[in-house]
């Protein structure tokens, strides 16, 4: 038995039919071909599953697909600039340039996480920084370099909302 | 020409904008046409005879394909998983070798052992199928500790491996050591233990196997650190494959740290499963499948002692180590206890006499081989450990008592007394660089405040020294080692000048497609962004032996030096007959050939045009095109090296360790590209960190059961528990390959271990406690403090 959802995701109406046990991260790597999600665990503890659904992030592969329904959802492959285009999101640019990753495994859902936490609260510390980054684990980095780009990108997010 | 980014610099990498933005091509992003899904059965329990399998209920399930069985591999003729390494006692005996069979036959070795594969039309019915195999076990005590494994009357795995001992090991003089030991002013003895450790790569393991029979080929995606290697074992060795028929691919691998380097069972059952079924077959490991299937490291126990002269000078240094092999013999198994470890005993210090014993030996747990390190940290964690003790016990500062011992930079090429020789090196330097970006000397002021919160607070050090670069091939031939050890780059420069290399080293969060491309645009002067670098598939890529022991620049990086040499040197000829020079007068510099003296010239462009335009071309003595290929075999491993110092704070109301201030001053040798290596030297800390506070593999003794068998129940590091870390390099430059690299991929986790514990030792000191064993939790530490005689409040 299948239900029908209906959602927003990276902008654009999308309509799918799916079982009611699956999985969002699913859902978006099997059925939309959306394989930027990463699913890394199966205990809910490794955040390379974060997606932001009505804007907060949440762990898809903890979330069953009708939630979805009416809902807006964007994942990693929803942060760059117009369709087609290469402009990518200031955090993105930001853990480019500090060399915020290395295997890229974690790094869409250490992204997704790091927007979520910039939005959230303008003038983030390190300690911040490193306490909003609890539910997301990285093996390669050692974590450093993926701390200072969630300041200097919550730093540029913040400059362009200015602007 | 345009934009030349080359040795030194720190360009972006390459590789980042496909990851940045979702585009990475992992295997389990992979989708073939008509592919069916497979799920391993695996037992539950630590030890039992497999009776028998009944296969009909799963058969009979939705959807289901097939249900193969050890049975199945057997009636096929299939090898066992074989092991890369064999080891000899001292006698020259050879290590006990038992069948590693891809799919358990007669009896299950450990907790996730396979017994069969099931293939369904999906991975829903699959793992439903999986549900009603009916296996049917005796169940068996298991052993899973190597102290109760040796002991009389122990479980034993294998009919015809007494004690459950795999090889009796040993390296060293042991006479030179016990005459060193009867002089001795002061003996300092330490009992330790080198915890299991769960790589925990982020991305679990994943296969696809595909066969055509109209040309009966094969094609596996994996997550493998060497793809050529898992070509040529399951090939060759276990499916009788021949190599041409055969392509193995590992894409974006979403990190190894070593447990992916490894031909596994899962691969060879997948390949052999895709012909019989006729269908593409894919798996992608749960994280906890990987808790009981992916290898684990460490797992050491371990008696050490140290004979130092009234001076605190080191006499002898002897050492007996039960090491772990869990189950079987995975493919480096053996060789991670034995010569990737005691031969780094002498660390950095002049010990004139080392002996080491290592029992080598089987229990009921997940096989166990090479983990980030893999051997040095083991080496290091108990030299380290030792020096603190030894200095403390003769009441020498632990900083002194290493100065006075350590090699002089002058003294290097320094030969050890186990086997290997050190080119180059700067401990004192390094010691002293780390004293100074660690502010040692306001620690007190630093400690004073803590202890007026009520905490303690410890200094601890680390001077180490590892063998990476994996290594001469006739060396590791004589220690065992059943492959060679070079590495092979190809360059073909296109008739346009933009360069591809395919390089037999695997990139899977190291930056090998920013770091080779800086080589390459460096040497021939061509922009950065013309320089594209393959790995990971044995089609494209000629061979190669992949990424492991911090290889890929030091050897790899070598091959393709020598490669770009031969491109150049083919260059010159081409520019001497365009030039109409002697090819002794062609000079090439910054990506033009120009005749010696004179302002005629041809860039690299025009020459690499001509090699595929060969109109005017003496085709008589020189072939058309340009693409070069070298394979390099080192001549010795490289020896990085450093300093690293820990500071933490205890409070002793919950036993909580916090990593305060962490410093590591590191000799890799020539920083190719120093963000990368920053990088690389943080997340290496990291790992070393966890495993001395966090991470631990806990098994059940007598059920044999992985008590840790998650991320819910083994603590991995995350942001928070981490400071700012300060790493700096100071380098010397390895005597012997091309570039004075010596490889960075393991140092942090080398070093780290080691200064944490002597941190947390030292923060403890006043209370009498001597030695904390890896991980130092807030349970061990807590209750460590309850037994310890002196009252916490009096401080
Ligand atoms: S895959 Fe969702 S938290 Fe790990
Ligand atoms: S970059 Fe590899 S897990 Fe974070």
């Amino acid at each position: 038995m299948t239900v029908q959802i209906s959602f927003t995701l990276n902008g654009r109406p999308t309509t799918v039919e799916a079982e009611p046990a699956t999985l969002v991260a699913e859902l978006l790597r099997e059925q939309l071909h959306l394989t930027g999600t990463h699913i890394g665990c199966d205990t809910s503890q490794c955040g390379a599953c974060v997606v932001h659904l009505d804007g907060l992030p949440v762990k898809s592969c903890t979330l069953l697909a009708p939630a979805l329904d009416g809902a807006t959802l964007l994942t990693i492959e929803g942060l760059l600039g117009a369709p087609g285009s290469n402009q990518m999101h200031p955090m993105q640019e930001a853990f480019r340039e500090h060399h915020g990753l290395q295997c890229g495994f974690c790094t869409p859902g250490m992204l997704m996480t790091a927007i979520a936490l910039a939005a959230e609260k303008p003038d983030l510390t390190e300690a911040d920084v490193r306490h909003g980054l609890e539910g997301n684990i990285c093996r390669c980095t050692g974590y450093q370099n993926i701390v200072i780009s969630v300041m200097a990108g919550a730093a540029a997010m913040n400059a362009a909302k200015g602007e | 020409m345009g934009n030349v980014i080359g040795i030194g610099a720190a360009p972006k990498r390459k590789e980042d904008q496909r990851f940045l933005t979702g585009r990475g091509n992992y295997v389990s992003d992979i989708k073939r046409p008509g592919m069916a899904a497979g799920v391993f059965v695996r037992s539950p329990h630590g030890h039992a005879v497999l009776r028998g399998i009944d296969k009909s209920a799963a058969l009979a399930s939705p959807g289901v394909i097939a249900v193969l069985t050890g049975e199945d591999a057997a009636a096929d003729k299939l090898g066992s998983l074989p092991c890369g390494w064999g080891i000899s006692d001292a006698k020259g005996v050879p290590m006990k070798e038992p069948p590693f069979p891809m799919l358990a036959q007669g009896k299950v070795r450990f907790v996730g052992d396979m017994v069969a594969f099931v293939i369904a039309e999906t991975p829903d019915q699959a793992e439903a199928a999986a549900e009603l195999l009916a296996v049917d076990y005796e169940v068996l005590p298991s052993v899973v500790s190597v102290l109760e494994a040796v002991r009389p009357g122990a479980p034993q795995l294998f009919d015809d491996v007494p004690n459950n001992i795999c090889c009796d090991w040993e390296l060293g003089d042991k006479a030179a050591v016990e005459a060193a030991f009867k002089k001795a002013a002061h003996v300092a003895k330490l009992s330790l233990v080198n915890n299991r450790l769960i790589g925990n790569p982020m991305e679990p393991r994943a296969a696809i196997a595909e066969y055509e029979p109209g040309t009966d080929r094969f094609t596996l995606w994996t997550t493998s650190q060497f793809p050529h290697v898992v070509r040529f074992l399951m090939g060759a060795l276990v499916l009788n494959i021949p190599q041409h028929k055969l392509r193995v691919v590992a894409p974006d691998v979403g990190g190894g740290f070593g447990v992916k380097q490894f031909h596994y069972g899962e691969e060879a059952v997948i390949t052999w499963a895709a012909k019989r079924v006729k269908r593409p077959v894919k798996w992608v490991a749960s994280r906890s499948e990987g808790y009981v299937s992916d290898r684990h490291g460490r797992d050491h126990v371990t008696e050490a002692e140290l004979a130092l002269d009234e001076t605190g000078k080191f006499l002898a240094f002897r050492v007996n180590t039960l090491a772990n092999m869990g189950g079987y013999l995975s493919t480096f198994g053996p060789n991670i206890p034995t010569n990737l470890y005691a031969p780094l005993l002498g660390g950095v210090y002049t010990t004139p006499a080392i002996y080491c014993n290592v029992k080598v030996v089987f229990t009921n747990t997940v096989p166990v081989d090479a983990y980030r390190g893999a051997g040095r940290p083991e080496a290091t964690f108990v030299l380290e450990r030792m020096v603190d003790v030894a200095a403390s016990e003769m009441g020498i500062d632990r900083v002194e008592i290493r100065r006075r011992n350590m090699i002089p930079k002058e003294a290097y090429p320094y030969q050890t007394p186990v086997l290997v020789q050190y080119d180059s090196g700067d401990p004192m330097g390094c010691l002293d660089g780390a004293l100074v970006a660690a502010d040692v000397k306001n620690f007190g002021i630093r400690k004073a405040a803590s202890a007026s919160k009520g905490k303690f607070r410890g200094l601890g050090y680390s001077t180490y020294v590892e063998a990476c670069g994996l290594a001469p091939s006739r060396f590791a031939g004589r220690l065992g080692a059943r492959g060679g050890l070079y590495e092979s780059a190809t360059v073909r420069v296109h008739p346009t000048g933009q360069v591809t290399v395919m390089i037999g080293t695997h990139n899977h969060g190291q930056g090998h497609e920013t770091t080779f491309a800086q080589i390459v645009s460096e040497k021939l002067g061509v922009s950065f962004e013309n320089v594209d670098i393959v790995f990971g598939d044995t089609d494209r890529v000629q061979f190669g032996m992949g990424t492991y022991g911090s290889r890929s620049l030091v050897v790899g990086g070598a091959a393709l030096s020598k490669a770009t040499d031969k491109v150049i040197a083919k260059g010159k000829k081409i520019a001497a007959h365009l030039l109409e020079a002697a090819e002794v007068d062609i000079q090439f510099e910054a990506g033009n050939f120009s005749v010696a003296g004179t302002d005629r010239t041809k860039s690299f462009e025009e020459i690499a045009g001509a090699a595929y335009v060969p109109h005017n071309y003496p085709l008589e003595v020189l072939e058309p095109g340009l693409e070069e290929q070298a394979y390099y075999d080192p001549v010795n491993f490289t020896y990085p090296g450093g300093c690293h110092i820990a500071e933490v704070e205890v409070d002793p109301e919950t036993g909580t360790v916090t990593l305060v201030n962490y410093t590591a001053v590191d000799d890799v040798g020539t920083v190719i590209n120093p963000m990368i290596v920053e990088g690389q030297l943080h997340g290496g800390i990291v790992q070393g960190v966890g495993q001395a506070l966090f991470e631990n593999a806990v098994y059940d003794e007598g059920s044999g059961q992985l008590l840790s068998g998650s991320l819910m129940d083994y603590c991995m590091p995350r942001a928070d528990h981490m400071p700012m870390m300060k790493v700096a390099t100071h380098s010397t430059l390895c005597t012997h390959t091309p570039m004075g690299v010596k490889g960075c991929g393991e140092v942090g986790t080398i070093g780290s271990p080691a200064a944490v514990i002597n941190a947390v030792v030292d923060a403890l000191s006043h209370l009498g406690v001597t030695h904390v064993d890896m991980p130092a939790t807030p349970n061990r530490i807590w209750r460590l403090l309850q037994n310890a005689s002196l009252p916490v409040a009096a401080e």
